[in-house]
């Protein structure tokens, strides 16, 4: 880059001026779409500053290249339904980090055996990432998308396998550094970094998949700017780094959000140990079921409603429903709120966009720090699709796998109910203290089928 | 002594270093800042920039080769980082359109 003429370097200032604003505009929403415009401005000024500087050989291959991104983009953007966006989202991880791997094993190709071992080091480190962060993605897509099961696969001495592999990655990496003229050790560094991509993401559970696409997208990022070494490309460091910084604050959030530590996550197997250890607490207590009716009565005489949605909400397809349903309490002067938890859903903030979609204001869609202190004044709380989130066990039974889990104090309002197919535990596998508690009325069925005789009901009153 | 053994590529590299810190940083902060109502957006967006490696390949590209090998791995990076440009900001574009007001919605 420093031998870049001086006008492509200042564009390239400009272009990360741009991509900081563009960061700085998802602040709030009403910034928002400003923000991505001046992304796309970011992008267009690299772009732009990049063939001032350099002469591209190929012109019809750019050309073709372009037109199959899009002609395979732009229907992926427009017609991918919200509930799948994790899915896209893996997909788009694993593009963009093979896109960024392809690159760095051109370089090297491109510059062995003449090549210095600082360069090879931060390439290799470069591919490694870009590589497991490929496999990584496409299984983290596959079991979002239900081709493989989301169950974690566990078997005895997978760490391990899984950091073996990574390690002999690592040295042939090492080894490419001091003999770089050994080109074919290139392919084998690959096949151990894709391994070991393989293996980290099948060991982890769907429930986990909100970190771990958070996770990706944070190596998605390191790659990225690891190439920006290579390449000595500023823009590349910068939008690397805000990319990896970005996934990285993400991945806290839900992990944190999930009472999982970052190593817990990545070496998996929580969801699947606890289920057997806390059977036994299900077996003697009975909890009454309620009708339809019987919550439309409580209903009738509320003053405010708190729904909490969780992502069985998304499977039943039931986010219109509870629209519904909100607008005919709010007709009858009725206050109602969403308390999302962070972990609603399959992705970092995926709730509220499937509850935008389905037109509920985002005024309304209040988070967990700040509905909770609202709880103890709330008639009526409507639980529904979710469950280990309101468990109270998390705050008072210190012997419960949940126990430290932040969650949504439901169980401090006056009434809860709570829409459930059945009194089955949660992802975490945890039976649900809530529904023993004297002020919890349990329906039973799906949700989408409730929530649609409740709005019956209410609207003939 | 050791100041006259560091070279200009070396330098360079330290203010590479210092950049990707402090770029790290920034990112850390404007990132805790966004709106929990826009993480997914703000990943679909962080998608779409990161895919600046498209810069990347357009460089590589630039080089002289004589190898099919090298243009063929290009060739597919640029497409792979280009789809995710063009999935990114619609994607992000798409999702923002959905979030209004109150106000907004009783029109």
């Amino acid at each position: 880059m420093s031998d870049a003429p001086i006008v492509t370097q200042l564009l390239y200032v400009v272009a990360i001026g741009f991509f900081i604003m563009s960061l700085k505009g998802m602040s709030e929403v009403k910034s928002s779409r400003q923000g991505n415009y001046f992304g796309v401005a970011g992008m267009m000024t690299a772009i732009v500053a990049t063939l001032i500087a350099y002469e591209i050989q190929r012109v019809d291959l750019l050309l073709v290249a372009i037109v199959i991104g899009v002609v395979v983009g732009s229907p992926i953007a427009l017609k991918v339904p919200m509930t799948a966006v994790p899915q896209r989202t893996a997909m788009s991880h694993a593009f963009g980090s093979l896109a960024v791997a392809l690159v760095g094993t051109a370089e090297f190709y491109q510059r062995a055996p003449n090549v210095d071992p600082y360069t090879v080091v931060v390439l290799s480190a470069e591919m490694i990432l870009g590589y497991l962060t490929f496999t990584g993605s496409c299984i983290a897509f596959c079991k979002l998308q239900g081709i493989i099961p989301g169950k974690p696969l566990i078997y005895p001495g997978r760490t391990v396998v899984s950091l073996a592999s990574l390690g002999i990655a690592i040295a042939l990496g090492i080894y490419l550094a001091l003999f770089p003229g050994q080109e074919f050790v290139l392919p084998i560094m690959a096949a151990f970094a894709l391994l070991f991509g393989f293996l980290l993401v099948i060991a982890i559970g769907g429930a986990d998949m909100p970190t771990v696409i958070a996770i990706l997208n944070s190596y998605a990022g390191l790659s990225a700017a690891a190439l920006g070494f290579v390449l000595d490309n500023r823009v590349l460091i910068v939008a690397g780094a805000l990319d990896g910084s970005s996934g990285l604050v993400l991945g806290l959030i839900m992990s944190k959000a999930m009472n999982r530590s970052f190593r817990n996550v990545l070496f998996g197997g929580v969801g699947a140990t606890t289920v057997v250890s806390e059977k036994a607490t299900q077996s003697g207590r009975t909890v009454a079921g309620y009708t339809v009716e019987d919550v439309a009565t409580i209903l009738e005489n509320a003053r405010n409603v708190v729904v909490v949605p969780g992502y069985g909400l998304a499977v039943a397809q039931a986010q219109h429903v509870v629209k519904e349903l909100a607008d005919i309490l709010q007709s009858k002067d009725i206050d109602v709120k969403y308390g999302i938890h962070p972990v609603a859903g399959r992705m970092p903030g995926h709730m509220n966009v499937l509850l935008a979609e389905a037109q509920v204001p985002y005024d309304q869609l209040w988070e967990m720090d700040k509905i909770n202190s609202l709880f103890p004044e709330t008639d009526v709380v409507i639980v529904v699709g979710a469950n280990d989130v309101t468990n109270p066990a998390a705050r008072t039974r210190p012997d419960s796998p949940l126990f430290g889990m932040p969650i949504l104090n439901v169980d401090k309002a006056k009434t809860v109910v709570f829409i459930k197919r059945s009194t089955a535990p949660g992802f975490s596998g945890v039976d649900n203290e809530l529904f023993y508690l004297p002020n919890t009325m349990m329906i039973f069925g799906d949700a989408k089928k409730v929530l649609a005789d409740m709005v019956a009901v209410m609207s003939k009153s | 002594m050791m100041i006259v053994l560091v070279d200009a590529s070396q330098s360079d590299l330290v203010v590479n270093i210092l950049i990707f810190m402090m770029a790290t940083f920034l990112g850390i902060e404007l990132v805790r800042h966004v709106s929990r109502l826009l993480h997914t957006p703000l990943m679909a967006l962080t998608n779409a920039i990161s895919s600046v490696s498209f810069v990347a390949a357009l460089i590589v590209l630039a080089e002289p080769t004589s190898s099919d090998t090298i243009l063929v791995l290009v060739t597919v990076a640029v497409a792979l980082a280009f789809t995710n440009i063009v999935s990114g900001f619609l994607l992000t574009e798409r999702i923002l359109r959905l979030f209004k007001r109150r106000d907004d919605t009783k029109k």
